[in-house]
């Protein structure tokens, strides 16, 4: 399609899953048994020289995320692979691990070895029934071979992988919320420090990586870092997975060099927007990130370009908007999905993501105040930096952006009464007592 | 034991043992999961009889179960329909989806559950299938780029027995083979 390089999504080919054999034959595990060969501070080294960063998000080094692993604790290591994607606009982990699952296992039991951990914990999101079957269906394969157990390739050293299912909740992909899941209880963020590489799940060190990070780590091993750094920009090594949405004409999971611009998502691999209309906002990451626009069809897509305009990569996920989409009505709905997810831990949280809501309504409906939009403008303030992890941090981005980019639409909606891209709206002054409802 | 009793009891002493030793009260969620998969929801027995496998308090047990959306404490459907109504899936469509979901299970307004039982109907939150919306989860077997019409046959389907195949994977039979799965016990739903 872009003719440009892939790494993760090389072998994907037809619908089905790909096989052990065929990972195999396909050259998968050249990089386990290379670490095998390799003492696991120097797997540590070459994923650090790599300059491989967290894919979830965050975009942490790697690297430096298993050196902080303390190894005189005398307490097991665990490795957790956050498979909980459920950021809005996220859906790439699940088809690497649909058509693919031992190459993220192959990461895995690499990251196990490094930070000389024996129990690799999954967890998956709960709603991904199929894909989290293709992964239990290749753990047992992966056993079956001996590539998981007892005896990894006669090497002596044990890893075991333990599938643990999710119950459908956006705060469990939060790394802490995650380890109070995988206990036993309900899934809400514990304070750091202590960070979990020191004390994470059962209180014992604990490295948690992405899907997508650990998918990298088989190419790091198997080709080296010089090769990892060949592709991406120098601060954001390799590629990126983006999942592209919404209104463009081909959909789909695209791989792409970290730094590649906006526009060849959109164009080339997207076909542009839907039905040739114009574009009116993206997001770069996923619901919980600022929405940029039209004027941003050059910002190479890595983490510093896209923090340079304001917003931040995230997880790749981009949604499009057209001209036709009421922003509005976009910060509404994904304000509803703040307001459903947040765990309730925090009132800023629990209570400022309901009021946007109903403050985001009425203008949408036709009904909204004139000070209503300073109002929104003040409850962002209130939420953001005011809570215990990011979800809170996240849920302001589709406020504070669009209103940051369409702040004029929002006055007309106030001042007309209705929707000036829709039309939608009673169009007239409310009855007494309807506003304030 | 009323409802882990015989084989039930024995797996469910499995789920418990895959976790390491005294870490047993991660085994909650697959042990309601289990439940759920007895009774097609998770009763207060199922909770009471959690508790005890763990020597936890009942209430411990219903502050993780409440916490889940997955985890149903109220009378559920044979089949649980879910329509993602978030953003990436709401831009394709899927609010009329949802709405030709409601028409079609014969749900009374405001309600969750269809009349003859059959049906759970709820708008999900983003389910992670972006790329090919709108989507529709019957039991969490994904159904990819939904219309209106389309929806209104799987649901038809659903109403004369049948269970429609989804895009990707085989599909569980109901929402309590759904929970087995989720459970850990069969890798394989179909």
């Amino acid at each position: 399609m872009t003719g440009l390089p892939r790494v993760i999504t090389r072998h994907w080919g037809d619908e089905s899953v790909i096989p052990l054999d065929g990972y195999v034959a396909a050259g998968g595990h050249r990089g386990l048994r290379k670490a095998l060969e390799m003492a696991p501070d120097d797997v540590i080294a070459l994923v650090k020289a790599a300059g491989l960063r967290g894919r979830g998000g965050a975009g942490f080094p790697t690297g430096m995320k298993w050196s902080f692993v303390p190894q005189d604790t005398g307490k097991p290591t665990y490795v957790v692979v956050n498979f909980d994607e459920s950021e809005p606009g996220t859906a790439n982990n699940r088809e690497l691990v649909e058509r693919e699952p031992h190459q993220l296992l192959e990461g895995a039991v690499i990251t196990a070895l490094a930070v000389r951990c024996e129990t690799v914990f999954v967890y998956c999101r709960g709603e991904f029934l199929w894909p989290g079957t293709v992964l239990a269906r290749a753990i047992a394969e992966a056993y079956g071979a001996g590539y998981l157990g007892a005896d990894v390739l006669g090497s002596g050293r044990r890893v075991d992988v333990v599938m643990h299912r999710g119950a459908g909740s956006y705060i469990c992909g939060e790394e802490t919320a995650l380890l109070s899941s995988l206990e036993g209880f309900r899934g809400q963020p514990r304070l750091r420090p202590p960070f979990p590489a020191v004390e994470g799940l059962y209180s014992a060190p604990t490295v948690i990586n992405n899907v997508e990070t650990l998918c990298n780590v088989p190419h790091i091993l198997s080709e080296g870092a010089e090769a990892f750094r060949a592709t991406g920009t120098e601060k954001s090594p390799g590629t990126k997975m983006f999942t592209l949405s919404g209104k463009v004409e081909r959909p789909g999971n695209y791989e792409l060099p970290m730094g590649t611009p906006f526009r060849v998502l959109l164009e080339e691999c997207g076909g542009g927007v839907l039905g040739g209309k114009g574009l009116k906002a993206w997001t770069p990451g996923g619901s919980s990130t600022p929405m940029l626009t039209a004027e941003h069809m050059n910002v190479g897509l890595d983490f510093e370009s896209i923090a340079e305009v304001g917003s931040m990569l995230g997880t790749g996920a981009v949604m499009v908007l057209d001209e036709t989409d009421c922003v509005v009505e976009v910060a509404r709905r994904l304000t509803e999905f703040y307001a459903h997810e947040s765990c309730g831990k925090c009132t800023p949280c629990r209570e400022g993501t309901w009021w946007a809501t109903r403050v985001l309504g009425r203008i949408e409906e036709g009904y909204g105040r004139e000070e209503d939009i300073p109002l929104m403008g003040e409850m962002g303030r209130n939420i953001l930096f005011r809570s215990f992890c990011a979800l809170a941090d996240g849920a302001v981005s589709p406020i504070s952006s669009t209103l940051k980019h369409f702040q004029a639409e929002y006055e007309a909606h106030v001042r007309e009464g209705r929707c000036p891209v829709t039309g939608v709206g009673p169009g007239k002054a409310p009855l007494e007592g309807v506003a304030s409802s | 034991m009323a409802v882990f009793e015989g084989a039930t009891l024995a797996e469910a002493r499995a789920i418990v043992a895959r976790y390491p030793a005294g870490r047993e009260r991660s085994s909650v969620m697959p042990l309601l999961y289990l439940g759920q998969s007895i009774e097609g929801r998770v009763t207060r027995e199922a909770l009471r009889e959690v508790a005890e496998l763990l020597g936890l308090t009942t209430a411990e047990i219903e502050s993780v179960a409440s916490f889940y959306t997955m985890i149903r404490l109220r009378p559920t459907g044979t089949h649980v329909v879910t329509v993602c109504t978030n953003l990436a899936c709401a831009l394709r469509g899927a609010k009329d989806v949802y709405e030709a979901a409601h028409r079609a299970s014969d749900i009374p307004h405001g309600a969750e559950l269809s009349e003859d039982g059959v049906i759970s109907l709820h708008e999900e939150e983003c389910m992670g299938a972006c790329e090919r919306a709108p989507v529709v989860a019957i039991d969490f077997a994904y159904h990819d780029e939904i219309s209106p019409a389309r929806v209104t046959e799987l649901i038809q389907a659903l109403r004369r027995g049948e269970v429609p195949a989804p895009s990707r994977g085989t599909a569980p039979r109901d929402f309590r083979h759904a929970s087995r799965v989720l459970a850990g016990l069969e890798g394989d739903p179909a």
